[in-house]
């Protein structure tokens, strides 16, 4: 029993490794800074995830075990309001997204000629 | 109603944190629990935006949904950084957020943003702009099944 919760403690923290090492490559690999921030959140969703899963593992049932939550909890709630905040700055300070397409008028059009149909 | 559940939960958290059970530590627990439920009403805090606690009933099959979610499209991120030719198509759009309250839409922009590979990089009265990393995110959010799914959530309250 205690052999199993170990392996899958350790499966949990190397698979978080594993998708933090994927969010920092990618930081490095994308072009501009919006997708940048698409790679970073690999880290701070599934990465996170996995480590404080692997770590409430080897913690067992105790207070450790709810910390460890309510860090889960902080980058959950706090995460996309961060990255919201990055995306506004970015685009108040004119830094032009790359796109390969920009859907921004089409999606707007197309939602208004079906709203005319209807 | 609702500041009795905000008190509960910050007196749960003040017991959390603490760990310890002694009568004196848990009476100041409950009391500064109250204390801090009272200045929230003051600076007009303890609403459905402060403390959505109609909210919480939905965020029990909400919750792992989303997780669901975010593991999906984050696999499907690593697969894109992996791969060698680095295959991505951003595209900027913008899709309806159907949600009735300002709460709803703060859930779905959020939502959003927490999956990777699709950011919500301005929010317009109900239209919500959207940065994805390939084009097939931003075709997905197009088709609404997120939006519908929110809707549901808001509406279960």
């Amino acid at each position: 029993m205690n052999l199993i919760v170990e392996i899958a403690s350790w499966a949990l923290m190397l698979a978080g490794c594993f998708f933090t090492v994927v969010g920092a490559l990618g930081l490095v690999r994308m072009p501009d800074v919006f997708t940048r921030m698409h790679a970073a959140s690999v880290t701070d969703t599934l990465g996170v995830t996995c480590f404080v899963l692997g770590m409430m593992l080897q913690a067992g049932f105790s207070l450790v075990t709810v910390k460890l939550f309510f860090i889960f909890a902080l980058f959950f709630f706090t995460g996309p309001v961060v990255t919201h905040a990055l995306a506004q700055a970015c685009l108040h300070e004119r830094i032009a997204p790359l796109l390969a397409e920009d859907r921004r008028k089409r999606a707007r059009d197309g939602r208004a000629g079906k709203e005319a149909k209807s | 109603m609702r500041y009795a559940s905000l008190a509960f939960f910050l007196f749960v958290f003040w017991i959390a944190l603490s760990g310890h059970y002694t009568p004196t530590l848990v009476t100041v627990g409950a009391v500064c629990a109250v204390l801090c439920v009272l200045a929230a009403i003051r600076m007009r805090t303890a609403d459905e935006e402060g403390h959505p606690s109609q909210l919480f009933g939905g965020a029990v099959t909400y919750l792992p949904w989303l997780l669901g979610e975010i593991a999906k499209s984050a696999w499907a991120v690593t697969r894109v950084v992996l791969d060698p030719a680095l295959p991505i198509s951003p595209t900027m759009t913008v899709v309806r957020a159907s949600q009735k309250t300002r709460v709803g839409v703060n859930v779905y922009a959020n939502s959003i943003t927490l999956t990777p590979g699709t950011i919500t990089v301005g929010v317009e009265g109900n239209d919500l702009v959207v940065h994805a990393l390939v084009r097939e995110g931003a075709l997905d959010l197009e088709d609404g099944g997120m939006d519908r799914r929110v809707s549901r959530f808001e509406g279960q309250a």
